[in-house]
């Protein structure tokens, strides 16, 4: 959590640039490509929430809420409007950033549970708004033919080159976070996590810390949720519920909260698991995320990446004991 | 045909909500029951709601028990739900935070709720009204006679509570608990029974709003999710942790929702109470009863 050095990054960009070519090759995991996509575009959101829940201790159950506000800011404007995508994806980012701020600013200056409620509430009337708003958002059946992206007249016309486009997004956004992390500000939000009183007492400004890391993560879900709608090129609200939240927060758990890679990691397997691998399950994979949440919340606290390190504990543990 | 007027309408909302609102209040005193002993806000409230309908509805109309045996029947179930809850999810926690306990109880609700999904399916149930469906006309305003049980047990539920949390000794324990948890270990109460305690309370208080509300309103899998955060708006709007404010937060909120719907706009009717819980968490985040200096010793 301390250093992240550069080789982790490196060896990451290298899997990630030949990804698309090896999925290419090997038939069986030929939509792999695909799913990658998506899980870039989680990977944007996981990044930033994790940034909250393990830096600055808090909670949110409405990030899905700031993902369907960015794919709809760029559906809206793009296709009644006609303006440029790049041009709607900073507005949307605007607009969710403020709307973010409006939110959290109240809510973070009281302690624990308020976010997790108050981004619970605030995510289901938004969703709501997404179903009954018809003449804006198309209602529940959503809204198509959202034009794909381009860059500098330059079609990004193939799953690849939308897979380079978000997974480049990841990689600007993953080693611009690592910096913040590595920063002054970085070392006030793991002492806001430690403990808000010693942070204060410090002198750092724990709630303006924590509205930052809020806004941060909500703008990144934001472009995210633009990302989406111009890959898929059409939207519903279904896709923003609030279970989206909830497998946001079993991303993170999973992969470890303490640790940025662990937002990547938790939003791989569990894309994976939701797109492929638990077809068997149809509808009741809800089970198996429950449990996988609970197992992880009671085992593992540090999640699969603080796996290592716990193991390591042990083994140290059981040598000390012979 | 009679013709209806406004204040009959005004008064119709008026009841619905006085009787929504009596489930929104059983379900914050769930809330503050578990808060106030453990500080903990489950978010899996909502799902003791669901099962109490829905075991009601096994029971009762595919088994066929009496309504008499059912309803404990029912109320006994959802208690060891709720043991359970505690016993495997929140008390294996070892270095319990308030981001880990949420969590807990966030990945118990989907569980549940997906248990539920696997048992009874996707479609909605009905359940019998206790005492028939024939309404009774007042001022131009339908009452089903189902909604003069719904109050009726929350009346029943307050009373109860109160004299338990203020005459016998394990309820005043409970209260030692949410004062000073080490204190109470410290004079010789089991704190950890004590939250297995609050845990089964505040279960078998959610069924029973599970069950009396399935007769007016039916109940399906996912209702949960909206019972639990609308009765936390209800408990906050009140006072966290205040049982008069649970029960004027769940009437005041009922009220709102029910009028809101009418007069406004029905597609929002889920919204209303959602934006009543922000405005109070932002402007007035004690409550009506609730009291900022005690929430701010509260661990979290």
């Amino acid at each position: 959590m301390l250093r992240i050095g550069k080789l982790p990054i490196a060896l990451f960009a290298g899997f990630i640039i030949i990804f698309p070519w090896v999925a290419g090759k090997v038939p069986a995991i030929g939509n792999y490509t695909d799913i990658m996509v998506f899980v870039g575009i989680y990977c944007l959101i996981t990044i930033g929430l994790g940034l909250l829940m393990g830096y600055a201790g808090q909670i949110s159950v409405g990030h899905a809420a700031f993902y369907g506000i960015g794919a709809y800011v760029s559906a809206i404007l793009t296709t009644r409007y006609g303006l440029n995508p790049w041009f709607c994806m900073f507005i949307a980012v605007l607009v969710t950033g403020t709307i973010a701020f409006l939110v959290g600013a109240p809510s973070l200056k009281l302690k624990g549970h308020y976010l997790a409620m108050a981004t619970l509430a605030f995510g289901i009337i938004v969703f709501i708004i997404f179903n009954e708003e018809i003449q804006w958002t198309g209602g529940p059946d959503g809204m198509a033919d959202i034009p794909g992206l381009s860059i500098f007249g330059f079609e990004l016309d193939s799953i690849e080159k939308y897979f380079y486009l978000v997974w480049g997004f990841v990689f600007v956004i993953l080693i611009f976070t690592i910096n913040v992390i590595q920063s002054d500000a970085g070392r006030a939000l793991r002492a806001i996590h430690t403990s808000e009183a010693a942070a204060n007492s410090m002198g750092v400004n724990v709630s303006k810390f924590k509205v930052l890391v809020f806004v941060y993560s909500a703008i990144l879900a934001s472009l995210a949720g633009s990302l989406y709608a111009h890959y898929l090129n059409f939207i519903n609200p279904s896709t923003f519920d609030l279970f989206f939240s909830i497998k946001l927060l079993i991303m993170i758990a999973l992969g470890g909260m303490y640790n940025i890679w662990g937002a990547i990691i938790g939003a791989g397997i569990i894309t994976f698991l939701s797109y492929e691998w638990l077809h068997y399950f149809e509808e009741f994979e809800v089970i198996v995320y429950g449990a996988i949440l609970l197992v992880v919340t009671i085992f593992l606290p540090n999640g699969l990446v603080g796996l290592p390190g716990m193991l390591k504990e042990l083994f140290v543990r059981q040598k000390s004991n012979e | 045909m009679e013709t209806i007027t406004l204040t009959g309408q005004i008064f119709q909302y008026l009841v619905t909500g006085i009787t929504v609102g009596s489930v929104y209040a059983m379900v914050a005193v769930g809330f503050n029951i578990i808060y106030n002993v453990t500080e903990i806000i489950n978010f899996a409230q909502g799902e003791f709601v669901m099962l109490g309908g829905l075991i009601m509805v096994f029971l009762h109309v595919a088994v066929g028990l009496p309504l008499i045996l059912a309803f404990p029947a029912t109320v006994a179930l959802v208690t060891l739900v709720g043991v359970l809850l505690d016993r495997l999810a929140i008390n294996p926690i070892r270095r319990p935070t308030v981001l880990s306990l949420i969590i807990a109880t966030i990945a118990a609700s989907i569980l549940i709720k997906g248990t539920a999904m696997f048992i009874w399916g996707k479609d909605p149930f009905d359940l019998p009204a206790f005492s028939g469906r024939d309404p009774i006309t007042v001022l131009g305003a339908v009452i089903q006679p189902q909604y003069f049980w719904v109050i009726g047990f929350l009346v029943l539920i307050v009373i109860v509570l109160t004299f338990f949390f203020e005459r016998t000794i394990i309820g005043k324990a409970m209260s030692a608990c949410a004062d000073n948890p080490d204190a109470a270990s410290l004079v010789g109460i089991d704190v950890k029974r004590m939250v297995l305690l609050s845990f089964a309370l505040s279960a078998a208080i959610g069924a029973v709003a599970g069950i009396t509300m399935t007769p007016i309103a039916l109940m399906e899998y996912d209702r949960g999710a909206m019972l639990a955060i609308k009765g936390f708006g209800a408990a906050v709007l009140g006072g966290l942790g205040s049982f008069p404010g649970a029960v004027i937060g769940g009437l005041i909120l009922g009220v709102i929702e029910s009028l809101g719907a009418g007069l406004i706009s029905s597609g929002y009717k889920d919204a209303f109470a959602l934006i009543v819980l922000l405005f109070v968490l932002f402007f007035k985040p004690s409550g009506i009863f609730g009291n900022i200096e005690i929430s701010k010793i509260k661990r979290f």
